[in-house]
């Protein structure tokens, strides 16, 4: 899931300057999961802006803002949407652009700020286990991610600057490598995945994919 | 005497770290390492040590070579991708700059430019295996070098680390991508030092252990509680009680590298900008 915070209102009526007339969109995926782009999120953002003299044309939660099918079929020719002069839009940066790229002639305010690709704990507790780095190991690190989860993103070992058990960049954070060594320690054969050098990454990855 | 040479050789080897300069100003260090001259076996430049920004390891190491002192260059993987990292290890052998300690570099976050980017394109292991991929006349992309390398390489292992059987992996990494050599992180304790040297000792490799310089106390408590140093509370009594803070650290360091010389292949010191009082340290080891 795509974790996503909140700008600061300031922010977003900075970016408003000038405008009078806003439609808020909200998404009904992640944004509604990390609860910065639900119904309830998009509800009191109205609200605020409201509140600071902006006259809020309407507002609509998108099921998924980074679909261009769904931007075209709901947003593109909302009425409402279209009375404004600009959108605020609680998704995230994927969304944003898809909505930008749908909707060239509306103006565009991003209410969110897109952090990374997270597992949610519990809520509002996320963790990023993930980086999308294009080129995935973990079957060699017994499931957890060095590159993500390393603060030196190291693929062969650890940096030996762990404190106790703990990343020497972050303190709360556990040194990655030894909850990898820990879990490779009870299985022979992937402690034998272990030994053997990994190549560099290759991080160039495709930035447009077709499947068919 | 170069330092691969060295290397092959029965006897202790003593290396200096030396740091650069914040700013152009390169006498101060140039005056350290004549007196230094003759007295240790290399000299190591660091690269933005603790991810402080400096001047370059490369050009001080090629000003220290004209003045006939044999240089390491250490080259961290933070700040420069694979492009930049192969470009200046070829502008390095190009100066007659050959040997170099390779290492992951302190994070960012920790040094004096925090929003800086982390690079770490390449890990320590595989920028190790780099290095021996441009002395094959070839560089990561494959493409055919028109003259190559040839170093002598390092790398670091901190024998304290817990586990020691994942550090010691990591270490067998890094002699198979082409480490030479090791240098340590500072110890002050040998007995802790007994288990990791029994272990290493299988590998064939030469193993210089970090001895550090401490001028007082204050020192000694700020790199046991923030760095997790090992410092025994007996050394750090022995300084607080000193009338010479400095003088009681030089003497420590005199004990440890007595107690290691008949273990160990030699010595790295270290002394954070005090390396003038190096001589005095190597004149009280026994």
């Amino acid at each position: 899931m795509i974790i996503t915070k909140q700008k600061e209102l300031n922010k977003i009526l900075e970016q408003l300057k000038g405008k009078s007339k806003v439609f808020v969109v909200g998404c009904a995926a992640c944004a509604t999961k990390c609860a910065t782009g639900g119904e309830e999120q998009v509800k009191i953002l109205a609200e605020e802006l409201a509140r600071n003299q902006k006259k809020v044309t309407g507002t609509i939660v998108l099921d998924t803002p980074c679909d261009m099918r769904i931007v075209k079929k709901e947003l593109l020719n909302n009425e409402k949407a279209g009375q404004a002069e600009s959108l605020v839009l609680l998704s995230c940066g994927a969304g944003v652009q898809s909505i930008a790229q749908v909707c060239p002639e509306m103006g565009l305010v991003p209410a969110l700020d897109t952090l990374f690709l997270g597992s949610i704990e519990r809520l509002g507790n996320f963790n990023q286990y993930c980086s999308l780095c294009g080129d995935c190991i973990i079957d060699e690190t017994g499931g957890l991610c060095p590159v993500t989860r390393c603060a030196k993103a190291l693929v062969n070992g650890p940096c030996g600057g762990a404190v106790n058990g703990k990343c020497e960049v972050n303190s709360d954070q556990d040194c990655v490598w030894i909850l990898i060594y820990e879990k490779l320690q009870k299985n022979t054969a992937t402690i034998k995945k272990y030994r053997k050098i990994k190549s560099n990454t290759s991080i160039s990855k495709p930035q447009r994919i077709k499947t068919r | 005497m170069t330092f691969k040479e060295t290397l092959k050789t029965k006897k202790f080897i003593i290396t200096a770290e030396l740091f650069p300069p914040k700013g152009t100003n390169i006498q101060p260090l140039l005056e350290k390492a004549k007196l230094l001259r003759g007295k240790v076996d290399g000299f190591n430049v660091t690269d933005n040590q603790r991810a402080v920004m400096r001047m370059g390891s490369l050009a001080i190491c090629r000003l220290l070579q004209e003045q006939d002192c044999e240089p390491i260059m250490q080259m961290t993987c933070r700040d420069r991708n694979r492009i930049a990292l192969e470009s200046d290890l070829l502008s390095a052998a190009a100066l007659g700059v050959n040997n170099v300690l390779i290492l992951s570099g302190d994070h960012p976050t920790q040094g004096d430019h925090k929003e800086a980017k982390p690079v770490y394109d390449l890990d320590p292991v595989q920028l190790l295996k780099t290095a021996r991929v441009l002395e094959t006349g070839v560089d990561l992309a494959g493409k055919k070098l028109d003259g190559f390398p040839q170093f002598c390489l390092g790398a670091v292992v901190n024998p304290m680390a817990d586990p020691l059987d994942l550090q010691l992996a990591m270490m067998e990494k890094k002699i198979e991508a082409g480490a030479e050599f090791f240098q340590t992180q500072p110890i002050f304790d040998f007995k802790l030092l007994e288990t990791f040297i029994a272990r290493a000792r299988e590998y064939n490799t030469k193993i210089l252990i970090g001895v550090f310089l401490l001028k007082s106390a204050q020192v000694a408590i700020f790199m046991k509680e923030k760095l997790g140093i090992n410092i025994s509370p007996h050394y750090i009594d022995r300084l607080s009680q000193a009338a010479s803070p400095l003088d009681e650290g030089i003497n420590i360091a005199a004990e440890l590298i007595s107690q290691m010389k008949p273990h160990v292949d030699g010595v790295h010191l270290m002394a954070l900008g005090l390396e003038e009082h190096i001589p005095e340290i190597l004149n009280k080891v026994k």
